[in-house]
This record gives C-alpha cells, structure tokens and sequence, in this order.
C-alpha cells in the first residue's frame, strides 16, 4: 500500500499516527511545500514575541518520521491531483504515484483586495514560522502596526508584536473581537485587557486605503474617514481552505474539500483532513470548515485509521478554543452565540471588576455550549458532557459552579470513569 | 497498562494523596520541606472532590487515556503517550495555553499558575507504585491493569 499525504502539519500527523494503528508495513510519503519538519503552528506568536526558542517549535519527537517510516519530502509542492492516474503532480514536474491520498493543506491566509494595498512592502500575513522569522527580522524596521481583522489570528499578531514593543491598532468589522469563538461579553474583557495594554481596539471598522508612497506605508484610511499612522499592516482576515490545486481533479470541493464520516471526499481513496476539509458539524450536521488544532488531529487519525482499513467514524465537529491574552485565560466550546436565542436556556455568571466570566447554554436537557473567562479550570468536563451528550437536568443548576466537577454527577457517571472495571464503586 | 481507580465509598475526603502527589514531585521529596520552604512547589494532580460536607468524596485523576484528548489539543506536542501508554507533559515544551484543560474531559489537567505550565499525573516514574495509591491510609485508590473505561 502507498500512501501519500499533502501537508505535513497537525493533521497528517494525526494521519501518520492513525494509518501505523493499523498497518505497520505500508509506504508513507508527506509532501510539503514548507521547509520545515512538523511545528507547532499557533506557536508562532510566542516565537516572534520573543516567548519560545525556534528549538520548541518542534512539534514531535526526533525521531518521529524515522519510527514511523516516513518518506518525508520537504520544500515541495503538490499543483496537480490526476485523481484517473492515481498520482499527484509536483511543482518540480515530477510525480508521485499513491494508492491512497490524504489531503491535508491546512489553510491559505485570505487577503482581499484593498487598494494602495499592491506595491507596499510592509504588507505581512501571519499563519507560518516563515511569515513570523520575517517580521521578527524586521522588527527594529517597525514602530506602529495595523493588524487587520481581529480573530484569533490578528490577536495573536498583535499580542506578538506587543510584546516586541509595537505600537499596535487592530481594525474589526465586527462589533467585538474574537466575534466568531466568544460572545459579546467575553470580547469585550478581552478588548478591555488589550487597550488597558496599549493596544488600540477599533471595532465596525475596515481599513479601505493603505497610505503610503512609492513601497512605503504612511498609514490607514478607515471607513469613518480616520486616518491611522503606521509602517506596517498585517492582513489578518482569517484562512481559506488550501484547495487550489485540486482544480480539475473531479474532487467535490465548497468551501473545503467535502468529506463523509471518514474523511473519505467523493472520489473513492482520496480522503481530506484539517483545515481544508469541510465535514460534518456535531450539531446541526451540515459541513463546515472547522480550522482548529484539536479537530485537525482527530479528522487526520480518523483519515489515516480509514485509509488502512481500520474502522473509526467522526463524531462530528465540535468548536473549541482556549487563549489566552495578558494573563486573561478564556475557553470556549460548542455554540456561545445561539441564533435563535428562544431555543436556547443562558446561565450566566460574572464579575467583570476581576474578568470573570462563565457562561453556559442548554438546550432542552442537554448541554450544547460554554464560554469561560478567568476561572477555566477544568472545562474539558463541559466538554465530555457536551460529547457524551449526558442528560444534564438533575444537575443543571450547578454547571456554573467554579469549582464544578464530578462529585454533582449522577453517582452512575462517576463510577463508569473512575471506579475500577465491573464494579460500582 | 496499570491504571489507578478510586473507590469513592471508602475515600473519607483526607486529601492525603494531593500532599502525596505534591511530596513526590516537590525538589526535597519531604512534605515539611516541600510544603514551608520550596517556593516553586507543584501543585497536586490528583484531584479531590467533596459534597455535602465531605459525606460524598472521591479522588480523581488521569486516565492515561488511548485517544488522549488532551495530546490532541495540546498545540506545542508538549503532551506525548509513550511506549507503555502513559501520557505526559514534557514541561519545557509547554507553553501553558491551556488547550488540553479544555480538551481533557476527565478535568484532570491542573494549571500551574505560578509557573505558567500544565501540570497532570506522570504515574511517578521514579515508583513502583504512584505516591497517591500508596499514601491512601484507606485503600481508596487501586493501581492495577485495566482498561480506560
Ligand atoms: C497564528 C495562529 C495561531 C493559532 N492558534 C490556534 C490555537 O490556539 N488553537 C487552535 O485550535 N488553533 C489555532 N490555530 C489554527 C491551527 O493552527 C490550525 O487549525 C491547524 O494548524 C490546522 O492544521 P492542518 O494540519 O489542517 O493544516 P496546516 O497547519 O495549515 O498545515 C498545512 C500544511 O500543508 C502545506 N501545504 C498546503 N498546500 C500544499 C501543497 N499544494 N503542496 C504541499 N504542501 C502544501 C502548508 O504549507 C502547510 O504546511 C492558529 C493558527 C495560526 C496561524
Ligand atoms: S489528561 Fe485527560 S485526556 Fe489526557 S490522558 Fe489524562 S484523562 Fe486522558
Ligand atoms: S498548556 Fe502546555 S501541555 Fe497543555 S496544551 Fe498547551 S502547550 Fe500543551
């Protein structure tokens, strides 16, 4: 059996994992087109912040690839599926034959057209280890910084740049940071900590000019007609799934690469995973893109585990994210901003004086979503109840208990986790 | 592999297996020592959970899980399932995001504030047994082969 495998991040090594679960002797190929080993991609911010070393942005072991026997190709990129040949094309001209194909291309950085935008030099996205090595070599080049778009990327741009000693201003369309993980409040005590750290907040705002002339940036004009000062501009509006070059391989693609509950698309033995993929949302079933780190590991394995003949099937997506900005810890999961707030019971709890915050959203007996700031000690049980869809009614008053744990379950609950096997505790 | 399971009818809620837990990973390996005077103390990692004035108690932990959630979560590969199967965090590789106090649903992640890193049971790797089965003065935690479940 050959397997190839696009992309060589979190995903395929979900897949490398998940494929040796099963078959020990096949060959592995990764393909990809950076130059470096597997990394620890939202590592990057601590990198340019001057927090890690670039030897931690290792993401596995040593001798991984070795153990596993990977064929491992760096520095090359796939432009071609020819899905008829069972082979992949190579931007060197070569190419490489599979039995079984993973794609695992993660996402492209979106940057729309803005206008004076093209001949700037100090334009950046930020989603690689190379994309923070450049601006980190270019820091003492740079003083003031608009980072476009204020989700999870551009906050962490930002943060990085903070902590280098940047005057930083972040532009959001929406009415609050992090608008598409948090709710209103949440935004606002993560907004609230950032400008009480110097970086300015400008929410229902688009930059609509890059000022500047010849290759250099004088500034941004703003929709209101403001005008702000800056050398540099991050175009953070969030990532796309890498699928260009599936054009013409007859493989379905949306917005991501279409999958079933085995990452398989809809040509037999090509299987998609990650970022690009657009599977199955563990609530209302309809596909989507999900680009978190913990949901491209578990399509990969679920991928890889197929791909070998094992038998595993994805549960569905389920968003969650943990950040942490100037020592304010934040997780969500699930849904935190129901669309139709009538179907839906809210529990809230917050001391806004010291960012606490928890929130919690039911939906009939069943637990569907939390929002949790400060105080996140152990949130991955909400997430357990969520999964297991647990009937949470007897207990319901409780969940927004900071100190909630598993002593308020059903007596049955505990002792399925925790007592030895076949006895009840 | 040998997991450890509690049995909360015989916990009496003493907590003896959290000063175990952070006797055994503390510098002095003493309990006075490591208590008053290392100012970099860990934290437990074990946890012990109490209601209704201590008449209900149990202690719990990690499970060592197959598919850890938390290795999955976990954005630094800090967090690795060796040979044996027993999942640990690699503390200098941890960048305390908090990804895997999310992800584990057995909330059995700790954060170390003080330190800014995760924190979760190694099975004490220097024991023949974890220094929480040990410490319980009444057997309420078992380390034996079984499955995660
Ligand atoms: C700054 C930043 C911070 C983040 N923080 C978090 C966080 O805290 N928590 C979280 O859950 N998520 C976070 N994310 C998102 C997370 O990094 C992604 O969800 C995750 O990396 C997706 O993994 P993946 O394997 O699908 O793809 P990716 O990590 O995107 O990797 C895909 C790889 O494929 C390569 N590739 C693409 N096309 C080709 C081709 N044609 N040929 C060869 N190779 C190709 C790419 O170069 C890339 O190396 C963050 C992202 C960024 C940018
Ligand atoms: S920390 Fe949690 S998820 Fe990780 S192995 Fe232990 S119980 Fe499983
Ligand atoms: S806190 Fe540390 S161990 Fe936990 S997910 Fe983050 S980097 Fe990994």
């Amino acid at each position: 059996m050959n397997y190839v495998i696009i992309g060589n991040s979190v995903a395929a090594v979900g897949a490398i994992r998940g494929i040796r679960s099963v078959d020990l002797e096949g060959n592995i190929t990764v393909i990809s087109r950076e130059r470096h080993i597997a990394y620890g991609r939202p590592l990057i911010s601590y990198l340019l912040g001057g927090l890690i070393t670039e030897k931690r942005m290792a993401y596995l072991p040593e001798d991984f690839y070795e153990n596993n026997r990977v064929n491992l190709l760096l520095n090359s990129e796939v432009v071609g599926v020819e899905t008829d040949k069972k082979r992949v094309r190579l931007a060197a001209g070569d190419a490489i034959g599979y039995d079984s194909l993973l794609i695992a291309t993660g996402g492209d950085p979106f940057v729309p057209p803005i206008e004076g935008m093209a001949d700037k030099e100090k334009v950046f996205t930020f989603t690689t280890w190379d994309d923070a090595a450049k601006l980190k070599g270019i820091a003492h080049d740079i003083d003031r910084v608009v980072v476009i778009g204020g989700g999870l990327i551009g906050l962490k741009a930002a943060e990085g740049l903070h902590l280098l000693g940047k005057q930083i201003a972040v532009v959001e369309l929406a009415d609050r940071v992090l608008s598409s993980a948090f709710d209103r409040t949440a935004g606002r005590i993560v907004a609230k900590k950032m400008k009480a750290n110097g970086i300015e907040v400008l929410t229902e705002e688009t930059v609509v000019r890059i000022e500047g002339e010849g290759g250099v940036i004088t500034g941004v004009t703003l929709k209101s007609g403001d005008f702000v000062p800056c050398d540099t501009v991050i175009v953070a509006i969030g990532v796309r799934p890498a699928a260009g070059f599936l054009k013409g391989s007859k493989i379905e693609v949306n917005r991501g690469v279409v999958v079933d509950d085995t990452m398989e698309t809809s040509m037999k033995g090509v299987f998609a995973a990650g970022d690009v993929a657009e599977a199955r949302d563990f609530f209302s079933g309809s596909k989507n893109p999900l680009p978190i780190w913990p949901d491209a590991y578990i399509q990969g394995d679920i991928a890889g585990c197929t791909m070998a003949g094992g038998e595993k099937t994805y549960s569905g997506g389920l968003a969650m994210n943990s950040i942490e900005f100037f020592k304010v810890s934040t997780i969500s999961m699930g849904i935190t901003n129901p669309a139709d707030p009538s179907a839906y019971e809210v529990l809230t709890y917050q001391d806004l004086e010291n960012y606490q915050y928890r929130k919690i959203i039911l939906q009939g007996n069943l637990l569907v979503g939390a929002v949790l700031v400060g105080n996140v000690e152990r949130a991955g049980i909400l997430a357990g109840l969520i999964r297991e869809k647990v009937d949470v009614a007897p207990f319901k008053d409780k969940l927004l208990a900071p100190d909630f744990g598993f002593i308020l379950l059903p007596r049955e609950i505990r002792s399925a986790l925790f007592a030895p096997m076949g006895k009840v505790a | 592999m040998k997991r450890i399971y509690t049995l909360e009818d015989v916990c009496i809620g003493c907590h003896l297996c959290e000063v175990a837990c952070v006797t055994e990973h503390s510098l002095s390996k003493d309990p006075v020592k490591a208590f008053l005077h290392e100012q970099a103390r860990p934290i437990s990692r074990c946890t012990v959970e109490e209601w209704d004035g201590g008449v209900i108690s149990l202690s719990t932990t990690c499970r060592h899980c197959d598919e850890p959630d938390c290795l999955r979560a976990c954005i630094s590969g800090a967090i690795q399932k060796n040979d044996a199967g027993v999942v640990r965090i690699d503390t200098e590789q941890c960048v305390g995001c908090w990804s895997c106090v999310m992800a584990c649903p057995y909330g059995a992640v700790q954060r170390n504030l003080a330190k800014k890193k995760a924190n979760k049971c190694d099975l004490c790797p220097d024991r023949k047994n974890p220094a929480c089965v040990d410490a319980c003065p009444n057997r309420a935690l078992v380390y034996k082969e079984g499955s995660q479940k």
